[in-house]
């Protein structure tokens, strides 16, 4: 990469250049490079097939260039996140499109003596499922019901190059937005499309941006809500490692549409890989002049710098957001004024989360038509969801907008792991709501969900099945947001920490006839009197789960037993006599010294010291030890 | 200032993120990328140099999780206990980890210096449930078992040092 575009038709030959390039080089190795495979081995199943191959004289290619290798040529590529994570890491072959799934370090001399050399299936690499073997990724059920936008790219191109991204037709949507469109056109376009927030709120996006269009002021910004701290929520990670210069692009789009020259990327901190790449992928967009002054000779200026968060859930919300880039605590503040008049550093501010950005660029490149012909009429384009907890196939799935839970969770999920039955699901972590067997059959869109007081949210999607205990779970959200509580007013700060308390007691067997009113009543309290939309949302998996599941709650109060079976201090861990050899590996194994007893005869468990780890469980090898 | 404190690794810091008070987010995680947390004699340093009281410079250092005022142990090992690692059992992980190496929530780090046990909210490593990290490295799929014997192996690493 050397030479700076000064105009459109540099980089369209450029382009050119590229995609020929691209479309020779046919045979492919593309490496999952997602935080789920990476953590799975992954980078280095990438680097022993490099070794493998150059060591056997192929003709491996690692990055794009201008020039082929010629025709014997393989490309070997570390892309972003399949979305098939349970399943990784994984490794696709072109051109054939075969997805080759839980590959090791020990695999690789096979891929390459069979696929690399000879062109022939890996047979026990495959994908799986009820007997059959999906040898093409497109065929595997998990992937054959999506509908991947946003999502297109990752797992498909080289995640670390802007050349493959050009080649692809990448910043094309860029030149249409700078030389064939005005600004009010753009805007105009991004109306039309219905495009909505997908941070959470739903929030219209081209009416956000015409807002700030409109306001007044010298300098104006556009920030980027990377800060996804949903727990259970990686669709924006996924995005930033996968397809970074797509964002980067409708982040530019956003800038020149409403006229603002910096741009900031809010990213948690515990996304390092994301980091990484999003450096990256800005370093290289200035090098080519798509960052930076005069972008490809518009007259236009655009730069995007980095804020990495701290680990502040709460950040996540726009004004505390802002403040965070400010160098401030992060507080959220009275609204209005909102954002788009006084935001970053008190300037008009459009602020959009990263899977927004993502699809702008398509909705410019594709036009609105198109967007509106995917999803239903009020919420139109796809959702990526993350889906996560007591489900067959973890991971990243796209759908359009209205698809019912029970085609993500059934079809493309493939159903509840282990031999538990499905109870619920999370959605919009820890602000949302549960949803239970008699949601199955609702479209999911924006409006149909606010109707039975639940929300998307960001997109995580936890399954849970019949072994999950509902009134855990709530404590679980409730720990989230009282942890996660900025402390700045006192509904949040105080009042989640009582709801908390409550639960607590509740799930250890110590509820109090009245504690689910109590509940109910501190819920409406704080869904009112709080400052910012966390704190009102935090009671959100509080109220749906009494809502739902009344009378698990009323089983830990009254009968001090938890239906689920799963809270630790409901449970009764004993030793049978009749079973028990007395050989002591159980006592000399547990943590808090809490089993007794004599060689040779059954030992027994104090309850009072006991922690329910279920360490002596799994090591009796007579099956003694057991739980009631 | 303290004499004997070497600001050389603050100053760099400055230099590489901006000497204004916007930074000090920046600022403060370069020098805990370099000590593994804020050394008290940052403080009064900073807040000369960049024009932000201490007060100010402190309670950013407070407010967000990340960041530490209390010296970490050799391997900082963070258990997510976000929705999916949490549904899939990290609870039992955590607790026989903390009881064996006699750390809780309020005592982090073990008296060796050679273990700090924290928890995070989520990794968004969600399919590879439950997950703990070993300074930054990922260990997916782990059980109260396979969590001790990471552990212990590391222990016997630095006992044969």
């Amino acid at each position: 990469m050397s030479e700076k575009f000064q105009t459109r038709a540099s980089l369209d030959e450029a382009r050119n250049l590229w995609k020929e390039a691209y479309d020779k080089q046919t045979r492919k190795i593309i490496v999952c490079g997602g935080t789920g495979c990476v953590a799975g081995g992954s980078l280095n199943i990438y680097d022993t097939l490099k070794k493998l191959m150059e060591k056997n004289g192929i003709n491996v290619s690692v990055t794009l260039e201008h020039e082929p290798h010629g025709e014997d040529e393989v490309g070997l590529k570390k892309s972003g996140c399949h979305g098939f994570c349970e399943m990784g890491p994984l490794v696709r072959i072109e051109p054939q499109g075969w997805l080759y799934t839980k590959v090791k370090v020990e695999d690789c001399q096979e891929i390459l003596e069979k696929t690399v050399l000879k062109g022939e299936y890996v047979d026990r690499l495959g994908y799986t499922s009820n007997g059959t073997l999906y040898k093409k990724q497109e065929e595997i059920p998990f992937y054959r019901q999506q509908n991947r936008v946003v999502l297109e790219h990752c797992g498909r191109i080289d995640a670390d190059s802007i050349e493959e991204y050009i080649a692809i037709g990448g910043y094309s949507s860029l030149e249409k937005a700078l030389f064939d469109m005005k600004e009010e056109e753009i805007i105009d376009e991004v109306k039309k499309s219905i495009l909505r927030g997908r941070g959470g709120g739903g929030f219209p996006t081209g009416k956000k941006w015409e807002q700030v269009r409109r306001a007044k002021g010298d300098q104006k910004y556009v920030v980027c809500n990377g800060d996804e701290g949903d727990p259970g929520a990686f669709m924006d990670r996924s995005i930033m490692e996968g397809d970074p210069h797509r964002m980067l692009e409708g982040m530019i789009i956003a800038g020149v549409a409403v006229g603002a020259t910096e741009g900031y990327i809010y990213v948690r901190a515990e996304y390092p890989l994301a980091v990484k790449r999003l450096q990256k992928a800005i370093e290289e967009a200035e090098n080519v002049g798509i960052l930076g002054d005069d972008i490809l000779g518009s007259g236009k200026s655009f730069r995007i710098h980095i804020a990495k968060g701290a680990g502040a859930f709460v950040c996540g919300e726009g004004s505390a957001l802002t403040a965070s880039i400010e160098g401030k605590r992060g507080f959220p503040r009275v609204k209005p004024p909102r954002t788009t008049e006084h935001g970053l550093f008190d300037s008009p501010t459009v602020l959009n989360n990263v899977e927004t950005f993502a699809t702008v660029s398509q909705i410019i490149g594709k036009g609105a038509d198109w967007y509106l012909s995917i999803g239903t009429p009020n919420s139109p384009g796809t959702k990526a969801f993350a889906l996560t907890g007591n489900i067959t196939n973890t991971g990243l799935i796209e759908v359009p907008m209205g698809t019912t839970l029970r085609k993500i969770i059934f079809d493309i999920g493939g159903g509840m792991r282990g031999d538990g039955e499905f109870k619920a699901v999370q959605i919009g972590g820890p602000s949302g709501a549960c949803l239970t067997k008699e949601h199955l059959d609702l479209p999911l869109d924006f409006d149909n969900l606010k109707t039975i007081g639940a929300m998307i949210g960001s997109g995580g999607l936890v399954v849970m099945d019949s072994h999950t205990c509902m009134v855990e779970v709530a404590r679980f959200f409730m720990h989230f947001t009282q942890n996660e509580s900025c402390g700045k007013c006192v509904p949040c700060r105080e009042g989640t920490k009582r709801m908390l308390e409550i639960l607590e007691r509740i799930v250890a067997g110590n509820g109090q006839e009245g504690d689910i009113e109590l509940l109910e009543e501190l819920a409406d309290t704080i869904s009112h009197t709080a400052l910012c939309g966390l704190g009102k949302s935090a009671p959100n998996p509080v109220v749906s789960t009494i809502k739902n599941f009344r009378s698990e709650y009323e089983a830990h109060i009254k009968d001090k037993r938890c239906p689920a079976g799963q809270c630790q201090k409901l449970k009764r861990i004993y030793i049978d006599p009749l079973t028990c050899k007395g050989c002591s590996a159980c006592s000399r194994k547990c943590p808090v010294n809490a089993i007794s007893g004599k060689i040779k005869e059954p030992f027994h468990i104090d309850l009072e010291k006991c922690i329910r780890c279920g360490s002596c469980i799994s090591t009796c090898k007579f099956g003694a030890v057991k739980e009631a | 200032m303290t004499e004997s404190f070497d600001y050389s690794v603050v100053d760099a810091a400055l230099d590489k993120c901006g000497c204004k008070p916007s930074a000090i987010i920046a600022i403060l995680q370069t020098i805990q990328e370099h000590y593994h947390y804020l050394p008290q004699e940052v403080f009064p340093y900073l807040s000369e140099k960049i024009g932000m009281s201490e007060a100010r410079i402190f309670s950013v250092a407070t407010f967000y999780e990340n960041f530490s005022l209390e010296k970490k142990g050799k391997y900082v090992i963070k258990f997510c206990d976000g929705t999916a690692c949490h549904v899939r059992g990290s609870i039992p992980i955590l607790e026989r980890v903390r009881s064996e190496l006699g750390v809780n929530d309020k005592k982090k780090t073990t008296d060796d210096q050679l273990f700090t046990i924290e928890t995070v909210s989520c990794l968004g490593a969600c399919g590879l449930a439950p997950v703990m990290t070993v300074n930054d490295v990922v260990h997916p799929a782990m059980t109260p078992d396979k969590a001790m014997e990471v552990i212990y192996s590391l222990k016997v690493k630095e006992e044969s040092k």
